[in-house]
């Protein structure tokens, strides 16, 4: 079934598969409803890195250097690693700019220069031209190997067969016309086309199940599983070399080498830049794919050695090219099923790069080399001419053309040449040296023009002559000495060993020598001379992309337009429908009315420009612009007074919103403050009601027994003696009551007067003990004292502390059992500090109680029994008294063994460092 | 704002991971004749450091929790 009617059938119907998803996706994306607006189909479009080089290269790279395959695939996952630093900001300024291609936005970022453009799609399209032809080989060289089906013949190409006759000519043609059809349906002013991104995913998704397919079938079907593929090896002695790291001589430094080439080529390829630059939909994609990309890397290369392995001892000295195993293993099974979905794959896997490398280079050669030439040559007969979109699209389509004619015709020339079969990697040293113009032009302000021309050029010769020259020598287009014995027969500028530099490998060798050239003069040259106006604004643009604040482009820009003459040049490389529909939108969205004689505004130039840039790339779309507005030229320092305004304005905004945060803050403690108030407020009138409640119960029995008096004249002596007794004492009560609450009304607001002072705590115990013996003498108990001397000092106001202490022995003697009572007093030393302690032997007080006592006006014990005969304010007072001196008060009970009272306070130094600024030690002096 | 900042500097440290993980010297200790699962040594460590760098990725950017 493998005949040449059935592959050609194959590939039509495939190619026609392609067209109608494109299709299909093109039309979602005319009816707002993207087919590719998904991080999957993103990444499997950047896939598009695995070309026929991957599909059938990596197998017979992985025959010659085992792992040495890997790599160019692990360079892209570490990039991917800081996708959102380096891709995000690319995309940010190229949606920003309307950028649409490599040359595009290097030539964008420094000035908006032709000349830069220029020589950035020069250097494009050599690198990447011998590549294309690389996938005409590789499919034209499949078809051949199915046509001498079952036979597995490798036929070396006869120079001599006529291009009529040459089966790659065709494919050439197809492709062409397939990519016309693709790219360049209509102009679109940002250049995107989702339907070819659509077919693109399609053909990764087709490529990775075609490999994997005979990846399986190698393993599992030919071997039993990878565990038997490499004990097969152990008989194969000469193959045991592919086993270990580093088997081909390239060394460590190789392998470092294409890491970082490949990292940078996954960046900057033209067919990447389009995939995951221009063509995103959405930068939100970018997260996703950014592991989803490196993940299909893993699976397109998990069965490569498998594949590579197998084949060479399936095919052990039969001459089978290692590069066909993928194609010749089934067919030596004669699956021809299989093989043919490995065709299919192939073709897949060189349809995808050649579609979207051609279409980026085409976007590139018309907008960057062509148009320029033609707007300044044939100025006049352009500006005649009222709609050049078709010129436009002519233009395009001739470069696709041109650029898969050019391709062909390498591929004819070079054959089985090493110039073709080693152009993957020198592809990508020709793409890596744009990475210093643009890595450096979007995070360094300083560099120039002229830097960018200086450093790609050198890096561009420096790769020509250290790996492009000795390509064509090897393949004998040059003659060998050049390479044995230099230049001009000078030993030093042999093109491998430059400089007598030697024992690397030749890309680690051209990487050192191109980027040292690069990016010497790049830096070189932008240090000799401070940025111009244009380059400096364009600096700006790109390095500040990623700032939150709008584009500030449009502001650098003062000079007179009118409307129509602006959407009058538009409409001529747009289409006038295009142009119209496009500046009605705009002046919708920013007011201003459409097609009269009125003055444009910055923002509508910018737009305007921004539009062309889509359509002829940025410098022609400056140049245009010009052309019909007066432009009065900003000078360099009003152009950094605009930048400086700009960035003031951004910290006036950054200044603001610290401003509100802290406004808010302070609203929440304001708001936090009157809570505290309110509680305030709600305590003192619970106060209120409880010391009025206090103070009504000695007031009533005061009135009763008054009356009492009163009423009965004729009364007993005794008994009008023992009830004025009672007046007296609830008179005394009431003032003590009085004088209490007055004096926590006081410590509580904190207008207390304190008197601090360092003293001996013995001395204030002793005293008040002496107070209270009156009381415990009555009782008839007992106080045992237990004071060391020598005790260091503490901080205290003296009569307060009097206070506590006799509150505490009051409240003891109260509670002692007549004639037996014992009350022990204790001081003892803390490490930060003195602890009292008041034990008696009292009844105790209950766990529940025991925080409850120190609450204001709470008496508890024999309360409901026995008349109340404390004011229920002592232990309140005393324990704000010695939390204000910085100690603690608490009380430690065993219902029915006692009381124990303690206190802390601290030493007089430490007390007097934090609250201390408060007190007045000076006047204690004279007490005590 | 936090959590972002966090997942870029996972993915900032799976990218120096990978660096040291594919290169010399690490690359040179795992290059003996030995084999793990009947896989020569070199090719199951690089495909394995591989796999974890990419999981490393994911998680830093799919975790929700961090």
């Amino acid at each position: 079934m493998l005949q040449a009617p059935v592959l050609i059938a194959a590939s039509l119907l495939y190619l026609g598969l392609l067209f109608a998803v494109a299709w299909w996706g093109d039309r979602r994306a005319d009816q707002g409803r993207s087919l590719i607006d998904s991080a999957t189909i993103y990444a499997l479009s950047m896939a598009v890195y695995c070309t026929t080089w991957t599909f059938y290269g990596s197998v017979g790279r992985a025959a010659v250097s085992g792992i040495g395959f890997l790599p160019v695939y692990l360079g892209p996952t570490l990039v991917m690693a800081l996708g959102w630093f380096i891709l995000l900001k690319m995309i940010r300024i190229v949606k920003a700019n309307r950028i649409t291609s490599i040359a595009d936005f290097i030539s964008s970022r420094y000035g908006k220069s032709h000349l830069l453009g220029g020589l950035v799609t020069i250097i494009a399209v050599v690198g990447i031209v011998p590549y294309i032809a690389l996938q005409l080989k590789a499919v034209s060289s499949t078809v051949a190997l199915l046509l001498g089906y079952p036979d597995i013949v490798m036929l070396p190409r006869s120079p001599t067969m006529s291009v009529a006759a040459d089966i790659s000519f065709y494919i050439a043609l197809i492709l062409a016309a397939f990519t016309i059809v693709f790219g360049t349906r209509h102009l679109d002013a940002t250049e995107r086309h989702e339907g070819m991104v659509a077919a693109i995913a399609l053909e990764s998704v087709v490529k990775l199940v075609a490999f994997i397919a005979v990846g399986v079938f190698v393993t599992y079907g030919l071997y039993g599983g990878f565990g038997d593929i490499f004990e097969h090896l152990a008989t194969h002695p000469e193959l045991q070399r592919l086993t270990t790291a580093i088997p081909s001589g390239q060394g460590y430094t190789g392998w470092f080498s294409l890491i970082v080439l490949s990292a940078l080529a996954v960046l900057f390829l033209p067919r990447q830049f389009q995939v995951a630059v221009v063509e995103n939909v959405n930068e939100s994609h970018l997260r996703r794919a950014a592991w989803l990309f490196p993940l299909y890397l893993l699976l397109i290369n998990i069965f490569v050695l498998p594949i590579a392995l197998g084949g060479l001892m399936h095919f052990a000295g039969e001459g089978v090219d290692a590069d066909t195993f993928v194609l010749t293993l089934p067919m030596s099974q004669r699956q021809e099923g299989l093989a043919l979905l490995v065709f299919i794959g192939g073709l897949s896997a060189g349809t995808g790069m050649v579609i979207v490398e051609t279409i980026a280079l085409s976007t590139m050669v018309c907008n960057d080399l062509v148009m320029p030439l033609l707007l300044r040559h044939r100025r006049l007969g352009l500006a005649e001419s009222k709609d050049l979109s078709g010129l436009l699209l002519g233009i395009r389509r001739g470069a696709i053309v041109l650029i898969l004619l050019l391709g062909y015709c390498y591929f004819r020339l070079a054959g089985e040449a090493y110039a073709l079969v080693a152009i993957g990697l020198i592809s990508f040293a020709a793409v890596a040296q744009f990475a210093p113009a643009i890595i450096g032009g979007m995070y360094w302000r300083g560099g120039t023009r002229g830097g960018a021309l200086a450093g790609l050029l050198a890096g561009f010769v420096v790769w020509g002559y250290t790996l492009l020259l000795p390509s064509f020598a090897k393949s004998g287009w040059l003659p060998g000495d050049f390479l044995t014995q230099g230049l001009f027969g000078i030993e030093l500028l042999r093109p491998l060993q430059l400089f007598g530099l030697s024992g690397i490998d030749e890309i680690s060798h051209c990487l050192f020598w191109s980027f040292l050239a690069n990016i010497g003069a790049y830096v070189g040259v932008s240090l000799l001379r401070p940025p111009m106006v244009a380059e400096a604004t364009q600096a700006t643009v790109f390095v500040d992309a990623l700032q939150e604040t709008g584009p500030i482009g449009a502001v650098l820009w003062r000079g007179r337009a009118k409307v129509s003459d602006l959407q009058e040049l538009v409409g001529r490389f747009l289409g006038p429908a295009r142009a119209e529909v496009a500046f009605a939108g705009h002046l919708r969205r920013h007011g201003g009315r459409q097609g009269d004689k009125q003055e444009a505004d910055a923002r509508l130039v910018q737009f305007a420009e921004s539009l062309l840039a889509g359509a002829i790339g940025s410098a022609s779309a400056r140049v245009m612009v010009a052309s019909v507005a007066k432009e009065e030229p900003l000078s360099i320092e009003e152009v950094m007074h605009i930048l400086d305004e700009a960035s003031q304005l951004r910290t006036y905004s950054r200044e603001l919103e610290r401003k509100s945060r802290e406004l808010t803050a302070a609203t929440l403690e304001l708001r936090e403050a009157n809570e505290r108030l309110q509680e305030l407020d709600r305590v003192k009138d619970d106060i209120m009601s409880s010391v009025t409640h206090e103070l009504r119960t000695p007031l009533t029995s005061i009135r009763a027994f008054s009356e009492l008096l009163r009423d009965d004249p004729r009364m007993h002596l005794p008994d009008r003696e023992r009830f004025l007794g009672l007046i007296v004492s609830e008179t005394e009560r009431l003032t003590r009551l009085i004088n209490q609450t007055l004096d926590l009304a006081k410590i509580e607001s904190g207008r207390a007067d304190w008197n601090a002072c360092e003293l001996d705590l013995k001395e204030v115990i002793e005293q008040s003990v002496a107070a209270t013996s009156q009381l415990f003498r009555e009782k008839e108990a007992h106080v045992d004292l237990d004071l060391p001397d020598n005790l260091p000092q503490i901080m205290g106001d003296r009569d307060r502390l009097i206070q506590v202490m006799l509150n505490l022995l009051s409240n003891a003697a109260k509670f002692l059992p007549p004639g037996s009572g014992r009350v022990r007093v204790v001081l003892s030393l803390l490490a930060d500090g003195l602890q009292v302690s008041v034990t008696d032997n009292g009844p105790g007080i209950r766990p529940q109680d025991q925080e409850l006592i120190f609450e204001k006006f709470r008496q508890v014990g024999d309360t409901m029994t026995a008349k109340p005969s404390g004011t229920g304010l002592g232990l309140p007072i005393s324990r704000r008294i010695v939390e204000h001196l910085g100690g603690r008060l608490w009380v430690e009970s065993v219902p029915g063994e006692g009381a124990t009272f303690l206190f802390t306070l601290p030493f007089a130094l430490q007390h007097e460092l934090a609250v201390g600024q408060h007190e007045q030690p000076g006047q204690c002096g004279g007490r005590g | 704002m936090q959590r972002r900042i966090l997942g870029r500097d996972r993915l900032v440290a799976a990218f120096f991971a990978g660096c040291v993980l594919f290169n010399y010297p690490l690359l040179s200790v795992f290059d003996r004749p030995s084999e793990v699962f009947d896989i020569p040594m070199i090719f199951a460590y690089i495909f394995f450091a591989w796999a974890l760098v990419i999981a490393l990725m994911a998680w830093a950017i799919e975790a929700r929790s961090g």
